[in-house]
Formats: C-alpha cells, sequence, structure tokens
C-alpha cells in the first residue's frame, strides 16, 4: 500500500518540479529583453562600463600634480611571480633628514609576461598601482608591451607615509 | 457552418475539374502530383527555416541571452545563411563507411515527414488527402524516421553514431507506446480514426475541454511522449553532445547534416499538428456548448489563423521543455515509459473506454 502511495507520491513531486522548473525560465522570457545579459561589445565600446573586480593591465596613477604614491619599496617585484616588474630605485641623500632614501626612478612593467595574477597590487604597501579596467592591448611590437609606469617627472605624494 | 467562406475545397474543387476539361486525365494527375509535391517541399523547407529561427531566437531569451542579431534585421536571414553555407560544403563520406546506406539515411529520415504531413488536416479543405485511417497511418509513418537513424549510425563505422543510433531505436520504440494509446483516448471518444471526423467532433467544443481529466492526462503523456519521439531535449539521448559528440549523425556534414537537422524540426511539428488536431480542435474555433454569440465572433477568425496560432503555442510549450530540463540518462528515460507513461496511459484508456459507454462525457 505505501509503494502504491509513494508511486504517486513520485508522480506529484516529479511535476511539481518541472514545473518549478518552468517557472524560472518563464519568468526570464516573460521579461526577455530586461533580463539579457549579453553586451554587444564592439558596438558599445564607448559607454562599455567593466566590473570592479575586472583585472586588466597594471597601471600606476597619478593625480594632477603628476604625483604618484610609489615609495620604490620593491614589495612588489619581489612579489611578482614570473618577473614582470622591474623596479630601479637609487639611494638618494634626503636633504631635510640628512639620511639616504629610495626614490623611484624607473617602474617597468613587462605586460607581455604578466599573468594578470593581482598579487602585485596586494603587495603594495601604499596603494601606488592598481589594475585598468582597460584590456585592448594589442600590439604590432613585443617592445611596446614594456612601459614604464610612472611618467617622466613624477614625484612621490608627500602624503604617503612610509 | 459558419465559416464556409473560409472553405478552401470549392477551390481546390474547382481547379481540378478545370484541369480536367483542358487536359487528359494522366497529364491532370501527373500535374497534381508535381504541384502537390512542390508545395511540400516549399513548406517544409520554410518550416524548417523559421522553426530553426524561432528555436535559436526562444532558446537565446530563455538562457538570457540576445540569439541571432546580425544577419538582417532581428537575425532573421541566419537560417537563410546557415543553409546557403551548409550546402556549399563539402558532403564527406567516410572511407570505411557503407557507402550505399550512409547516403541513403539522410534521405529515409526526410521521407517519414513528407509522407506524414501528406494526411495533415491544415485548414478546412487544406488537405492532401483525407484518409479514413489518418492518425493511424500518420503514427506509422513518422516513426520510420527511427529507421534513417539507426541506418545512419550503423553505416556510418562510428562509435558514437552506433551507440547513439540504439538509443534512438531503445526510445522510440518504448516512447511509441504510450503515444499511440494517448491518441487512442481521443479515437475512442470521437469514435473515428480520420482526422476529417475528429476535427467535426470537436465543433461544439474540444477534446480537452470536453473530455476532461482523461483527456488532459493523455494529452500531457502525448507531449512527453511526442517530445521523446522527436529526439528533442530533454529525451535527446541520441544526440547526447557531451556524452556522444553528435550521436548518430556525428559523421556527417553539409546537405546530408542539414537532411537531419530539418528533419527533427519537422518531426517535431508532425507531432504537434497531431495534438492540436486531436486534443485542441484542430483548426476549430473555441466554441463552447450554447454560447451563440461568443461561438459566431470566434467563426469570424479563419481556421488558417486558429490552426498556425495552436501550432505555435504548442511549439513554444516544446521549446520551454527543452530549454528548461536537463537531459535524462538512458536508465531514468526508460524508467519513465515503462514504469510510469505506459501503465498510467493503459488505466487511462480503459477509464476512457468506460466513460465513453456510459456517455458520460460531454
Amino acid at each position: 500500500m505505501k509503494s502504491i502511495a509513494n508511486y504517486f507520491k513520485t508522480i506529484f513531486h516529479g511535476l511539481k518540479t518541472l514545473a518549478v522548473g518552468m517557472n524560472v525560465t518563464g519568468n526570464y522570457i516573460r521579461r526577455a529583453p530586461k533580463t539579457i545579459i549579453t553586451q554587444q561589445y564592439p558596438n558599445n565600446r564607448s559607454t562599455l562600463k567593466m566590473f570592479n573586480r575586472f583585472r586588466g593591465i597594471v597601471i600606476m596613477p597619478h593625480d594632477e600634480d603628476n604625483m604618484h604614491r610609489c615609495t620604490g619599496c620593491s614589495a612588489c617585484e619581489i612579489a611578482c611571480p614570473n618577473g614582470s616588474i622591474e623596479i630601479i630605485a637609487p639611494r638618494e641623500l634626503d636633504p631635510e633628514t640628512g639620511r639616504k632614501k629610495k626614490v623611484i626612478d624607473k617602474h617597468i612593467y613587462h605586460y607581455s609576461m604578466c599573468t594578470l595574477c593581482n598579487l602585485c597590487i596586494l603587495a603594495c604597501p601604499t596603494d601606488a598601482i592598481i589594475m585598468d579596467q582597460t584590456f585592448e592591448h594589442a600590439v604590432y611590437d613585443r617592445s611596446l608591451l614594456t612601459q614604464i609606469l610612472n611618467r617622466p617627472g613624477s614625484k612621490l605624494n608627500p602624503a604617503v607615509k612610509e | 457552418m459558419g465559416f464556409s467562406i473560409y472553405d478552401f475545397s470549392g477551390f481546390f474543387s474547382g481547379l481540378h475539374q478545370w484541369f480536367l476539361d483542358n487536359m487528359p486525365g494522366w497529364l491532370v494527375i501527373t500535374i497534381e502530383w508535381v504541384l502537390i509535391g512542390t508545395t511540400a517541399i516549399l513548406f517544409i523547407a520554410f518550416l524548417g527555416l523559421s522553426l530553426v529561427y524561432a528555436e535559436r531566437k526562444i532558446a537565446a531569451w530563455f538562457q538570457q541571452r540576445l540569439g541571432p542579431n546580425r544577419v538582417g534585421p532581428f537575425g532573421v536571414l541566419q537560417t537563410v545563411a546557415d543553409i546557403l553555407k551548409l550546402i556549399l560544403k563539402e558532403p564527406l563520406t567516410p572511407k570505411q563507411s557503407d557507402h550505399f546506406l550512409y547516403n541513403l539515411a539522410p534521405f529515409i529520415i526526410m521521407m517519414a515527414p513528407f509522407v506524414a504531413i501528406s494526411a495533415l488536416p491544415f485548414s478546412l479543405g487544406l488537405q492532401v488527402m483525407d484518409i479514413d485511417i489518418g492518425v493511424f497511418f500518420v503514427t506509422a509513418v513518422s516513426s520510420v524516421g527511427v529507421l534513417g537513424i539507426l541506418v545512419a549510425g550503423w553505416s556510418s563505422n562510428n562509435k558514437y553514431s552506433l551507440i547513439g543510433a540504439m538509443r534512438s531505436g531503445a526510445q522510440i520504440i518504448s516512447y511509441e507506446l504510450s503515444a499511440g494509446l494517448a491518441l487512442l483516448t481521443v479515437v475512442i471518444l470521437s469514435g473515428s480514426l480520420q482526422f476529417g471526423e475528429i476535427i467535426a467532433s470537436q465543433s461544439d467544443g474540444w477534446w480537452i475541454f470536453k473530455g476532461t481529466i482523461p483527456v488532459w492526462i493523455a494529452f500531457l503523456i502525448f507531449l512527453i511522449a511526442g517530445t521523446a519521439e522527436t529526439n528533442r531535449g530533454p529525451f535527446d539521448l541520441p544526440e547526447a553532445e557531451s556524452e556522444l559528440t553528435a550521436g548518430f549523425h556525428t559523421e556527417y556534414s553539409g546537405i546530408k547534416f542539414a537532411f537531419f537537422f530539418l528533419a527533427e524540426y519537422v518531426n517535431m511539428f508532425v507531432i504537434v499538428v497531431l495534438a492540436v488536431t486531436l486534443f485542441l480542435g484542430g483548426w476549430q474555433p473555441l466554441h463552447f456548448g450554447h454560447w451563440e454569440a461568443f461561438n459566431h465572433v470566434m467563426d469570424f477568425i479563419p481556421p488558417v489563423i486558429w490552426f498556425i496560432g495552436k501550432v505555435t503555442a504548442l511549439i513554444f510549450l516544446l521549446m520551454w521543455f527543452k530549454w528548461t530540463f536537463p537531459r535524462l540518462r538512458i536508465d531514468q528515460l526508460l524508467n519513465l515509459e515503462w514504469k510510469f507513461l505506459l501503465p498510467i496511459s493503459l488505466v487511462n484508456l480503459v477509464v476512457v473506454a468506460f466513460i465513453t459507454l456510459m456517455g458520460w462525457h460531454f
């Protein structure tokens, strides 16, 4: 007797779960134009908005006075698993304290080797480098992929505490 | 009849008479064969193109995508472009295959729906032939298609094709039973196997309204079994992409592949037309017993529009099934048929026979 009840229970449970599934997809098609999440990429290039956790190329943001936040501590260079970052930061005499201090000369970034793993961003103590939201980086010459991230003539932002 | 102005039979008999008056008899038959054949080919080609486009667009909307939208406005020419591509591609024949059977299979699989649509009633008088065993004829003929699948799978000399074809055989032999039994409930109620009489029996209400619960069960079972017979998802085991690459048509390319692809959609159309004719009144307008005014308003809509509307709704339902449910395993598939659909439809058939005997339906 119980097995007969179970038999019909199986049928009705099955029908109910099928109806639940059809309800989900039915809701998608009922609101069809709104629920579509496809981006028509080359067409909406000008208005394309990438999401926050998108990992693009590594950049060093500069403010309007051409100042960056990089102290040249080399934490990103050590963190990088495949040597994509090279930092040239000679020690210079600080006129105020009279002690030698690292000042960044060149923050060299090899995009050709970078895997966009985000470890350098996590390692940076002063948030000097971030990952950009752009992704169209194809070039015809490999040497163009090696970039110097700090702009010529830029200085360390004095607000940055070492 | 309220809709005699929409009757096609006068036009066709007049055409036939005009041919007879002007030509010898053998020429008339030849011309009519050619005309009907050309119409059937054009209709099936149009059907395939539009159904493939509808399927892709609807599937996209079910999955929150856009679907084809580049070729032509809203991508309507996408399927035309695809067919052109398939025609231009090389129809490859594998060296180790059975060449004769390999090339024969696409034609066998296309033959079944071609023959089946010759008996289907599209509108009042718009039917190639109203055979007196129409329901039996269409169910018998539409299951010849599985022979094409088996031949294709066997002759390809490919293990995926063979497994797919064998699955298809098991599936169609099983589901043919409950599909046939579900159709028999309506045959018992209307007392005829002829499409014309079945439709005429629904002039005061479709069987799905008149027959109540047993017919609802039969309708549901027929939809499930019909989906399985046409090898559509969730029952698309013969061509399960993730397990068997493409199942029985793995080795086919170009226009031969297009035949298999087209046959799936035309088979779906045949199943849907069967369901519409037997359960939803065919081309009959929506009528309720004694609501004279309501019935009269409904008569103004041409039968062709009613037919197309019902067919479209059911095709949409089948696509909804396909793009919602995950594919069944082969043992689940056979469980569903032998443990659930077949016993239920047998009991249902007895119940309907009893109801008809006692005259308890409307």
